[in-house]
């Protein structure tokens, strides 16, 4: 059984709660000595969904991600994950709850002293997984970010995206339904950037994965928006933002076929701008592209 | 807040102070709690602890194996005058052998290994806040108080009662070697005062006091490097806070140590 196919372990994984988002935000402020950071931020995730938080260095997007997976607490409001209200969860019960979402960090966060593989059998090591299974389970993560190579190397032996896509592997060895990207593509180059949107779509429509990505990048909104993988044949396809149809001749083939897939209908990508500590635009990539708004038009002009 | 421009009170910097410093105390007895939990509930990591014993134990072996040599060398240097007055060359071996047990045993190990590991320790653990690998660990699910500070505490609290042991001895190596060559004191008389000197007490309390300090170095060097702000030179400031306090808490709790036991074993003045 490989390891895009296995079906994720059921036995107390948190439960989505039929008809409700995955995440949700309600007046959440969070703020330091010197004031309020993030006030009055409000918004949901649904099941399948991307959201793109966008926003400038230091508008608290790597707050919102880490206040989602319960690494830090907001000072009001209230955040549901999964089910869970996380501000009335203790570090315990936060511990047991993360082991279900994977973290991807603005710098990878790789354990230094640890290898490539070690650093992606973490979590299984954790969970007492047989040592032939953390074996295979740790080249199919690594093959799967193209990086089956460098199981031996140290985290100080790659370069910024090699540790990148190494932290994307480590997210995603035990199959979250859920995922956090923080910042993945920032200070790398375009064509490496790319390949990592490219990761964060292929965990996307070939296994349906809800997620939440941080960036000051609109290209990587707008690349997540554009673009379907479609899981039989690997090709990438050009969308309407909505997700749902291909545009005539807009379709270009892979150079790889992509690995065995399930199929996803559709990949609903939306964008979440973050302005002064509040949320100043949320909706659909096309309503940001086609919009008035002069801040939403400057943002829209940094990427061309 | 003040607004730009304007100078603090020194009653309202005062109480910012104390406030910060009682809530540092606050959050150093709850992880002092959750690190003693931690030994009695699973899961442990036994591979770390045995990492840690080697780096602690093995590691620190040379420095005190050498200082304490000396130690008992000079500490007959410095007596042998003053028992050559009186005729009573003999009780050099019960003075080396009194003084290294009881005291200078625990304590100088003690501050050597604070001053080599302490260090050690909060500086790692110091770069990996830095570097999110702290909470890298938390995001995987993995408690970094059961991963990072349990073993080093255990790996301490066991480690340093040892290091002491040789301490002891190879003082008195270093104070008989002397002893034989600047007062012409055989192996017989010195290593039998030496020995006879010594009451269970005396090796409880300089097996007693290891116990504690290790376990004061160890969580107080955890708790600098964990709380570590400010990138790099945050950790270098943890670094060296991590010395200082537990080299200053080791010397605090020796005198209290050395009262409260003498009291129980009926030596007290």
């Amino acid at each position: 059984m490989t390891y895009l196919s296995r079906p994720a372990p059921e036995e107390g994984i948190p439960k989505t709660v039929p008809g409700e988002p995955l995440i949700a935000f309600k007046d959440v402020r969070i703020g330091f000595d010197e004031g309020d950071v993030l006030q009055g931020i409000s918004f949901e995730v649904w099941p399948g969904e991307t959201k793109v938080l966008l926003g400038e260095s230091g508008s608290g997007k790597t707050l919102i991600m880490k206040m989602a997976a319960g690494l830090l607490r907001p000072d009001a409001g209230r955040i549901w994950v999964m089910g869970h209200e996380l501000s009335e969860m203790k570090e315990q019960d936060l511990l047991d709850f993360r082991r279900h979402v994977g973290f991807v960090f603005q710098e990878g966060a790789l354990f230094d002293s640890l290898t490539v593989a070690e650093n992606v059998a973490f979590r299984l090591r954790e969970e007492s997984v047989a040592e032939d299974e953390i074996e295979t389970r740790v080249r199919e993560a690594l093959r799967f970010v193209e990086l089956e190579a460098t199981v031996d190397q140290y985290p100080g032996e790659l370069s910024g995206g090699m540790r990148r896509r190494v932290s994307i592997a480590r997210a995603l060895v035990d199959r979250p339904p859920l995922v956090f990207y923080d910042s993945p593509t920032a200070g790398l180059d375009p064509v490496t950037s790319q390949t990592i949107i490219m990761l964060v779509l292929r965990r996307r429509d070939l296994q349906g994965v809800t997620s939440l990505l941080a960036t000051h990048r609109v290209q990587d909104a707008f690349g997540l928006a554009a673009f379907r993988l479609e899981p039989s044949s690997g090709r990438l396809l050009r969308v309407n933002f909505d997700g749902q149809s291909p545009v005539q001749g807009g379709a270009k083939q892979l150079a790889a076929p992509a690995a065995p897939a399930t199929v996803v209908a559709s990949a609903p990508t939306n964008v979440l701008v973050l302005r002064g500590g509040r949320v100043y635009f949320e909706g659909h990539a096309a309503e940001m592209l086609h919009s008035s708004d002069e801040y939403l038009k400057k943002f829209l002009a940094s990427a061309e | 807040m003040p607004e730009a421009g304007e100078v603090e009170s020194i009653p309202s910097l005062l109480g910012d102070t104390l406030k910060r410093q009682v809530f540092a105390v606050q959050d150093y007895a709850l992880l002092v709690m959750q690190c003693v939990a931690n030994v009695f509930t699973p899961p442990q990591y036994w591979g770390d602890t045995l990492a840690q014993m080697d780096q602690i134990g093995v590691g620190s072996l040379p420095i005190v194996v050498i200082t304490s040599f000396f130690i008992g060398g000079v500490m007959v240097l410095q007596t042998a005058g003053q028992f050559q007055r009186f005729g009573e060359t003999a009780l050099t071996g019960d003075a080396v052998s009194l003084s290294l047990v009881r005291e200078l045993g625990p304590a100088i190990t003690a501050l050597l290994v604070a001053g080599r590991n302490a260090s050690g320790i909060a500086s790692e653990l110091g770069s990996m806040v830095v570097t999110e690998q702290v909470d890298a660990m938390r995001a995987l699910g993995t408690d970094p108080i059961r991963k990072l500070v349990t073993p080093r505490m255990i790996a301490m609290v066991t480690m340093l009662p040892l290091l002491v042991a040789v301490a002891d001895f190879v003082g008195l190596v270093g104070g008989f070697i002397v002893a034989y060559f600047t007062l012409r004191l055989g192996a017989v008389q010195f290593w039998t005062r030496a020995v006879d000197a010594l009451e269970g007490g005396d090796l409880v309390q300089g097996m007693a006091k290891p116990v504690i300090f290790g376990f004061l170095i160890s969580t107080i060097a955890c708790f600098q490097g964990l709380r570590v702000k400010g990138g790099t030179q945050g950790v270098g400031r943890a670094t060296t806070s991590a010395v200082v306090i537990s080299s200053v808490m080791v010397l605090v709790f020796d005198f209290f140590l050395a009262k409260v036991l003498l009291f129980i074993f009926g030596k007290a003045g």
